[in-house]
């Protein structure tokens, strides 16, 4: 792979990539964990499901007494990433080699796609399958396949850079 | 105010879990899903740290509360079957995660963290959710109602 000869050859660019690419199962246990949390409280609290993409896609439904929530919500992520960054800028680093026009298809597809099938990660991955809702089992299975056969097209055919 | 502030404070830990999580890298992404490749198992300690938490909550509240507790209700997925917009839309959605690296949570919280990638990503993202939700009411209003009111109730996640 194009990644891996960089990687061996120490270029600036992909050393990084393959440093981020490192095994990190406490640390991803304990953001679940957090994640996991904030779900919870957000049921709890709000009596609502924590899927971001349903918290973003309500917002343009402008339906009375039902918006501020979620724009708070949003807030509250952006102001996550402003604060967390401050003190560990590397958990933002992007890593991978995508072109401006590959960023903006992508984004596209991730907008439509969510809306069209009513959920993402949080709200099908961590919260419908929490749930043990068939239809977020099946949209989970759904899209963790269609990413792994994008990531090995873009991989092993498309030499790792889109 | 206070439903405010705890919809704020939640996204705030929801943000910073998934920092510590690894979410907010795309290289760990695509590290997951690079079976061929150096693969990275990390997600699945994500996935398995935060249905860990919930499934209880979850089962425990629903079950044994009468109501939220800021809130007349619970406001949750009431549908069953699965239909070919579930099946498109997850289709459709994984191939944009496995090309960008981001899903929506990481991409929003990276904007925030200033991120060059997830501005030109979570822009493009916003202008998918808005369209699709626009068209959607635009067909609801021109049907004179709800026409299809599963599909435009954003009620899974």
């Amino acid at each position: 792979m194009l990644r891996e000869k960089a990687l061996a050859a120490g270029s600036p660019c992909c050393f990084e990539s393959g440093h981020m690419e490192s095994f990190t199962p406490i640390a991803s246990t304990v953001g679940g964990l957090l994640i996991g949390l904030a779900a919870a409280g957000l049921l709890m609290f709000h009596g609502r499901i924590a899927g971001i993409s349903g918290i973003a896609g309500g917002i343009f439904r402008r339906q009375e007494g039902d918006i501020a929530w979620r724009i708070m919500f949003l807030v509250g992520l952006l102001a996550a990433g402003a604060g967390w960054s401050y003190f560990r800028p590397d958990d933002y680093v992007f890593g991978i080699e995508r072109s401006t026009t590959a960023l903006v298809v992508a984004g596209l597809l991730v907008g439509v796609g969510t809306q069209l099938g009513s959920g993402c990660t949080s709200g099908h991955g961590v919260c419908g399958i929490g749930r043990l809702s068939k239809r977020s089992t099946v949209a989970t299975g759904t899209f963790m396949l269609t990413a792994a056969i994008t990531v090995f097209i873009v991989n092993e055919l498309l030499g790792g850079a889109v | 105010m206070k439903v405010k502030i705890g919809a704020f404070l939640g996204g705030l830990l929801f943000g910073v879990g998934l920092a510590i999580a690894g979410m907010t890298q795309p290289a760990k992404i695509v590290g997951f899903f690079d079976f061929f490749g150096s693969w990275d198992p990390s997600l699945a300690f994500v996935m398995l740290g935060a249905t860990a938490v919930y499934t209880p909550v979850y089962r425990w509240a629903v079950r044994t509360w009468q109501r939220p507790i800021w809130a007349p209700a619970f406001s949750l997925p009431t549908r069953q079957d699965v239909d070919w917009r579930l099946l498109t839309g997850s289709a459709v959605f994984g191939v944009g995660w496995g090309l960008g690296g981001y899903c929506p949570g990481p991409a929003f919280t990276s904007l925030g963290a200033r991120s060059r990638e997830a501005f030109i990503f979570g822009a493009a993202m916003l202008v998918g959710v808005a369209a699709y939700q626009l068209f959607m009411k635009a067909r609801e209003g021109r049907s004179g109602g709800t026409a299809d009111q599963q599909a435009a109730a954003m009620i899974d996640g």
